[in-house]
């Protein structure tokens, strides 16, 4: 169910006032909060170590830093001392705990600007904590880089949260928008998620733009070009799918694992597809129901006034006030359900998009292996068709072309070699990461459901003798 | 697709049938009865059919009237409206509380899922398929074992009246074992009935208006109009608020089989996590939609039940209603005529006639109204106990499951 309030959200982040380069310095046109004279700013600006990898952009945006701890749903996410044996990194001494919060009303986008914080004692960070402010695009042009860095790797980069949040459930109860509050709430916990899965890969964890992104104070306005919703960058990553599928060439595949592999993930991500719109059908039939328990609550109350036997009376409006509590109960459930169930399983589908599109890069470098090796074939025919025609200078640069393809095949096999070996490291490390996500965040789930009944049983336990009271 | 349905089968396993001892008790849940050996009527067996359902009404007396002490006869839901039709009709009984007509048995939206069900068998496996038909005969054994239930309330309130028990009909609907052939209205007689309504409620709105002298039923009056539309209004509300918990349990059931799914065909440890979690919402989801049966049993079904009591005891005022302006039109005629001298002893004794049958009726409606309330408190009280203590048997239920579910989850780490 897309709002269209969320729509309307994405079409303003997709216009180009938030990301494009402004010349002027600092001016947001579309911010209210000018922050700039009174950046009373507690940490001191980039250290020089910094290189950053970034396109030379328009003027940084200079905020001030307010230094907002709060304490995060980081510990979802909690390192386990897994030793991995291909893990070059000491898990041992994973402590990073990062938190986003203080979402910031910019323009007419309810979350576009968050806070940042850092607090770790890690030494790659120059400091142990540290706060900046970042703004939505930030996020999804941190990714954009990433994804284009490391995926043809074969590393499994986390995609960053959607623009639009497809599938929201609204309830409108009362003055407040409860959608908004929802919408902002949902966008700050996904990208607080986001960044945790970032850093836990110990890879990225040590790519500059990462650190910089945790770090630095000022950020370059990423390129219009380069902020690629995590829609767009998996749209992308379908596209090389569906390049690799149109290809003629079928791969052979030497190794089973790859292929068995494939098939998990195949079917892994049929059935959280299908779990996860079964969650999001609780979520939404739960807020039904709490609303539904709201309203029965006022109308038993008003029966219980009407009523004029005393006693009666009296218990019906008790029975209104229990179900006007469980109404709550209802309301907190659902929320529940959705920001520990649905949200772990719609960060999984998009996770396992990108494995997918981790084992498609695969294909291509297999494929792109192929093709150097057809090119190596033709450049030495063509070489021995020239052997016999007597032309010296065309005959040397033949023997160029094939030392350089040559070159490109065993650069080829390499990079096969390399990919393949990297995802068979990043597929164990995810595999590790997705036992626990999962066992996590399911206790925590049943815990809830536990406090939910005690609760159920309190107020009617307060109930029943108003009930034998009745004479 | 053939659904087995019958009252003797047990639909839910674990726990006690939650309509069993219930719904033979029902008599004594709406009505505030002493079961009386002189006449005891149930409904001892029921048959669905394709298109309706088939009541056995059982009958036990020492009443002369009747040639056994103990017989049973057919009846279907026609004839149940019949008897009640008759009895409003009944000028003699114009002074009580009619006990409330029971509402057609209403299958269609049962029978809707599962032709859906029968339409979507393809595109499910065929465990999903099989609970679901499985679910749907529990939820149409539910339906079946409450039609039953409200049609048995019915005979017992005419049983347990006084008056109405001595009817001829009565007696005839209960010993008659032959069809009564009395079909339904036809749409002559059905718009009859629909301007006799609309009449009356035009009626109504003038006869409420004028104010009673007599301070009961002034109260009754406002107190019937005001509580009959809350009860209306809490029966919608308690309906909506069970769906919801239905569709909240649902979903659970489908979670369950993803669930199950995934612990089948997961390559790590979650495997065994999936399957143990699939178990428990099984199990919950079971919890759930005995929580939401009991709550239409308990609330819902008692907020209908008095809405058509209300109704009834509002139907009652109107018949006095009415009675008082005859009587004093007949009042005015006779002073009328007084003063002409002309019919004076024709006006006197409509006079009269019209004074017997106003007193008639206020002496019975009031027994009736504070009957009434007497029945309707205890109802109430009955059915809030339960309700609650049923609440508290399913969450402690549901905790128990989620507590040990939760003990084997981490120490299995």
């Amino acid at each position: 169910m897309e709002s269209p309030e969320a729509a309307r959200l994405s079409a303003e982040d997709i216009s180009p006032s938030s990301n494009g380069p402004k010349a002027e310095p600092m001016l947001l046109d579309d911010d209210p909060d000018d922050l700039f004279a009174e950046a009373t700013e507690e940490v001191s600006l980039d250290s020089p170590e910094r290189q950053p990898i970034l396109s030379d952009g328009p003027s940084p945006v200079i905020t001030p830093v307010t230094p907002v701890m709060i304490s995060s749903r980081a510990d979802v996410f909690d390192r386990s001392p897994d030793q991995d044996e291909d893990e070059e990194e000491n898990r041992d001494t994973f402590d990073i705990q990062i938190s986003v919060s203080d979402p910031e009303k910019v323009g007419k986008d309810v979350c576009d600007s968050l806070s940042l914080c850092l607090q770790t004692s890690l030494s790659i960070f120059s400091r142990d904590e540290v706060c900046v402010k970042r703004r939505f695009s930030d996020f999804l042009g941190l990714h954009s880089k990433l994804a284009s860095k490391y995926m043809h790797m074969g590393y499994i980069v986390p995609p960053a949260p959607e623009k639009s949040i497809v599938g929201m459930t609204k309830v409108k109860v009362g003055k407040e928008d409860l959608s908004s509050v929802e919408f902002v709430e949902k966008r700050r916990s996904a990208l607080e998620r986001y960044l945790l899965r970032t850093v836990k890969h110990p890879a990225l964890l040590k790519d500059p733009d990462v650190l910089q992104f945790l770090e630095s104070s000022e950020l370059p306005r990423a390129v219009s070009t380069q902020a690629l919703s995590g829609a767009g960058i998996l749209r992308m990553v379908n596209k090389a799918a569906d390049a690799v599928n149109k290809m003629t060439i079928k791969m052979n595949e030497s190794d089973a694992w790859f292929e068995e592999k494939q098939q998990q993930f195949e079917n892994l991500d049929v059935q959280l597809r299908k779990l996860h719109a079964s969650v999001e059908s609780l979520v939404c039939h739960r807020k039904e129901l709490s609303v539904n328990t709201a309203s029965f609550a006022k109308s038993a109350a008003m029966l219980g006034n009407s009523e004029d036997h005393t006693a009666l009376s009296r218990a019906l409006s008790q029975l209104a006030e229990v179900e006007e509590k469980i109404d709550q109960l209802h309301q907190d459930q659902a929320c529940a359900d959705f920001y520990l169930i649905s949200e772990l399983l719609g960060d999984y589908v998009r996770l396992i998009t990108a494995v997918k599109g981790v084992f498609d890069q695969r294909m291509k470098t297999w494929a792109k292996c192929q093709d150097a090796q057809v090119m190596l074939q033709r450049k030495r025919e063509a070489e021995a068709k020239l052997q016999h025609a007597n032309k010296p200078d065309k005959l040397q640069q033949a023997k160029d072309e094939i030392r350089e393809w040559e070159g490109k095949v065993q650069q080829g096999e390499r990079d096969f070699e390399q990919i393949s070996k990297n995802i068979r490291r990043e597929v164990g490390r995810f595999e590790k990461d997705r036992v626990k996500d999962f066992r996590v965040v399911i206790i925590k789930y049943l815990e809830s459901l536990v406090h939910t009944q005690q609760q159920m049983i309190k107020y009617w336990e307060a109930f029943l003798p108003e009930a034998k009271a009745i004479a | 697709i053939f659904l087995c349905v019958s009252p003797q089968q047990e639909g839910l396993d674990d726990g006690p049938d939650f309509l069993s001892e219930e719904d033979r008790g029902l008599r004594a849940v709406n009505v505030d009865l002493q079961t009386d050996a002189t006449l005891q009527v149930d409904i001892s067996d029921a048959l669905s059919e394709r298109d309706k359902v088939k009541f056995t009404v059982h009958t036990k007396s020492t009443l002369p009237n009747f040639k056994q002490n103990e017989f049973s006869v057919v009846r279907q839901h026609e004839e149940f409206i019949w008897l009640h039709d008759s009895f409003v009709e009944n000028e003699e009984y114009a002074g009580y509380i009619i006990p409330p007509a029971p509402p057609r048995p209403d299958f269609d939206a049962s029978r809707e899922k599962l032709q859906k069900l029968g339409e979507g068998e393809g595109s499910m496996t065929k465990e999903e398929f099989t609970k679901m038909k499985q679910e749907l005969e529990a939820e149409y054994l539910a339906i079946f074992k409450k039609t039953v239930a409200m049609h048995e309330v019915f005979l017992c309130r005419v049983a347990a009246h006084p008056v109405l028990r001595k009817d001829l009909n009565f007696h005839v609907f209960l010993e008659y074992n032959q069809d009564l052939s009395v079909r339904g209205k036809n749409k002559k007689e059905k718009l009859e009935d629909f301007f006799k309504n609309v009449v009356k409620s035009a009626d109504g709105v003038l006869v409420a208006g004028v104010k009673d002298v007599d301070d009961f039923f002034e109260h009754e009056k406002t107190f019937l109009l005001e509580y009959h539309n809350r009860v209306k209004d809490s029966s919608a509300k308690s309906d909506r608020m069970i769906r919801s918990h239905k569709s909240a349990a649902d979903d659970i059931n489908r979670i369950a089989s993803t669930l199950y799914t995934l612990g089948t065909q997961d390559s790590t440890d979650l495997c065994k996590f999936f399957l143990k979690v699939s178990e428990l919402f099984e199990k919950t989801r079971k919890i759930e939609a005995r929580v939401a049966a009991d709550e239409d049993l308990k609330l819902a079904d008692l907020l209908k039940y008095y809405l058509r009591e209300s109704q009834a005891a509002k139907d009652l005022l109107y018949r006095r209603g009415r009675a008082l302006v005859d009587y004093e039109n007949a009042n005015k005629a006779l002073d009328k005529a007084r003063a002409k001298n002309k019919d004076v002893l024709q006006a006197e004794t409509t006079q009269q006639v019209c004074c017997q049958k106003f007193e008639k009726i206020s002496e019975s409606a009031k027994q009736e109204l504070i009957d009434f309330k007497t029945r309707r408190v205890a109802a109430f009280r009955k059915n809030l106990v339960e309700l609650a203590e049923l609440e508290l048997k399913h969450a402690k239920g549901n905790l128990q499951l989620l507590q040990s579910c939760l003990g084997v989850l981490k120490g299995d780490t």
